[in-house]
């Protein structure tokens, strides 16, 4: 059974026309997404200034109890 | 930078969201609809055993497998953005979009990862039977992610089976069942399943009338029509029976937006509905402007969606800003007034919890949980700041419900011609319908303006404005990132086109 499943991907994969290109495309998303995109413009913003829940927590907090640091507009 | 304010980024960081949103929801509906339509396709090839129509299926299997290719991971960009531009949000509403979240990726992963390579590979290695149930699977596995996807954000609409933790400021799931079973969740998957169905038919009917005009494959664009214009017809009378329902939600749960759907600022009994209207673009809230220079109303109509009762009151904006005490509607002041207690509360209380004064921390929150369900208010400046921008939702709420009548007649009048095997010769139709792939791109973002530009200013329904939601960085970083984005995504599309018009120029034999 494995070696059937094996195969069934191996075959697919050797045999595909439009597949090949479609894969290098998402290869090269993935890449610009995760490698560059998250690392470098995207970084989680609470992970990287905080270091714990609880400052977080806080950080939020003060966000909606202090409404001067983050005013109505829309 | 953390504590840098910029009032402008909020709005680069929607402008970022909505464009994200948009190009994935290019990609999304014709992955959830056409996998449906290559199931009925393989489904008569098992069924006949005609290998016709399997070369049909194998064909339109490829377009699928293109699109999916071009498209998967697109959403995961709008997580990225939570995280960065959203964090506010992205951290209060972390424990309630945990689960769904989970549970898609989980269904994605298992149903669509599996069975996708035996739905590919798998022709001529498993039988017929076990490719046709993998091609459901898949099809099946496709919508079942959305259903949590819009769950999550029928739950920003309508927030129903949570507590909001003060030590934590997170809204904590209480009720999963409630969550999931919204009725405004189930009826936001049910209009936006069956609207993908609907344009992922007019896919078919694009690429098949093209082969018509051309007078190529007739007998194989024909068939692909046959189905797709069956399925495109229930689709869109669905579409129209879910989108009712819809709107009476709307009615129930976010008034402001239908109001503004139908540039309401009035209420009466019984209320009409704009069929035709020319806006007027100075008119703003409580002024004496006619909010129309020209309209067309069909009588009780607005009354019986809304409220199922054509002498029924509908509020407009004005009841809904200004409070219409005859009516029992509160007013947005009023509202904020309670709203600035809860943030008030919620500042004493974590003041009391940080000197440890138990007392005073139990009377700080019993004000904010009496006033929790204002809190966004709370936020707000003036009470017309919670009226979305009207006329972009009333436009954009016309060209989706007008799109979505022609769609019917265009189903309909094919399938007439079909029925008659005259529909070769109707080259004026074919390139209607040609081009009706378009219209149907045009009408689902349409809806998509509707739902979302019309609860705003909301992150969440009446609980969080945007512009707490975001988080505190400065436009410039967000500037950067949208027009990475439009560059990211305008080359994908490009490159989806490209490959996409090659295969479509092969055409069946090329398979």
């Amino acid at each position: 059974m494995f070696k059937n499943a094996f195969y069934l991907y191996y075959d697919g994969f050797r045999s595909m026309v439009v597949g090949r290109t479609l894969w290098k495309i998402i290869f090269i998303k993935l890449f610009i997404m995760f490698a560059i995109l998250k690392v470098f413009f995207f970084p989680n913003f609470l992970a990287t200034n905080f270091d714990t829940d609880t400052e977080r927590a806080d950080h939020v907090l003060k966000n909606l109890t202090e409404p001067s640091s983050a005013n109505g507009n829309h | 930078m953390i504590e840098q304010i910029d009032l402008t980024m909020v709005n680069w960081a929607r402008a970022t969201f909505a464009l994200t949103a948009m190009y994935h929801w290019i990609f999304v509906p014709l992955t959830l609809g056409l996998s449906f339509i290559c199931a009925f396709f393989e489904s008569i090839y098992v069924k006949t055993g005609d290998e016709q129509w399997k070369k049909l299926t194998r064909f339109w299997m490829t377009l699928f497998g293109i699109n999916f290719a071009i498209g998967v991971a697109t959403g995961i960009i709008l997580e990225f953005e939570f995280g960065t531009n959203w964090s506010n949000y992205s951290w209060m509403v972390g424990d309630i979009f945990g689960v769904p979240l989970a549970i898609e990726g989980l269904l994605a992963f298992f149903l669509e990862a599996t069975f996708f390579a035996v739905m590919f590979f798998g022709w001529n290695r498993v039988s017929k039977g076990a490719h046709l149930f993998s091609t459901w699977m898949v099809a099946i596995g496709s919508n079942l992610s959305a259903v949590w996807i819009l769950v999550a954000n029928g739950w920003m609409q309508y927030p129903v089976g949570m507590k909001f933790n003060p030590d934590l400021a997170r809204f904590e799931m209480v009720d999963f069942l409630a969550i999931a079973t919204s009725p405004v969740a189930i009826s936001h998957f049910v209009h936006v399943t069956s609207a993908a169905f609907l344009y992922a038919s007019l896919f078919v009917v694009a690429v098949s009338s093209w082969y018509l005009l051309k007078k190529r494959h007739l007998q194989f664009a024909k068939r692909s029509l046959t189905v797709a214009c069956t399925f495109g017809l229930l689709a869109s009378l669905f579409v129209a029976f879910t989108g009712d329902e819809h709107a009476f939600h709307a009615a129930d749960v976010q008034p402001m937006k239908l109001a503004a759907m139908e540039g309401l600022y009035q209420g009466e009994a019984p209320t009409g509905l704009v069929a035709v209207g020319l806006m007027n673009f100075s008119k703003k809230p409580g002024d004496d402007q006619d909010p129309f220079i020209f309209e067309v109303k069909i009588p009780m109509a607005l009354s019986l969606l809304a409220n199922r009762d054509i002498d029924s009151f509908v509020p407009g904006i004005d009841d809904l800003v200004y409070g219409n005490p005859e009516k029992n509607i509160m007013g947005v002041e009023e509202k904020m007034v309670r709203g600035k207690l809860a943030v008030a509360g919620l500042g004493e209380y974590k003041a009391a919890k940080k000197t440890g004064d138990d007392l005073a921390a139990g009377k700080a929150l019993t004000l904010f949980e009496k006033n929790s369900d204002y809190l966004g208010y709370g936020y707000l400046d003036y009470a017309e700041q919670a009226v979305p921008y009207v006329p972009l939702i009333f436009y954009s709420f016309r060209v989706m419900v007008s799109l979505g009548t022609f769609f019917i007649f265009l189903f309909l009048v094919y399938l007439y011609f079909l029925y008659k095997d005259q529909l070769e010769k109707q080259a004026l139709l074919l390139k209607l319908g040609a081009f009706s792939f378009f219209l149907g791109l045009i009408a689902h973002e349409a809806g998509w303006i509707v739902t979302e530009v019309g609860r705003q200013p909301w992150a969440i329904q009446d609980l969080l404005p945007v512009s707490v939601a975001r988080s505190n960085l400065d436009a410039g970083t967000v500037e950067v990132t949208f027009f990475m984005f439009l560059i990211l995504f305008t080359a994908l599309l490009i490159a989806e086109l490209k490959i996409m018009t090659k295969q479509i120029s092969i055409g069946p034999e090329g398979d």
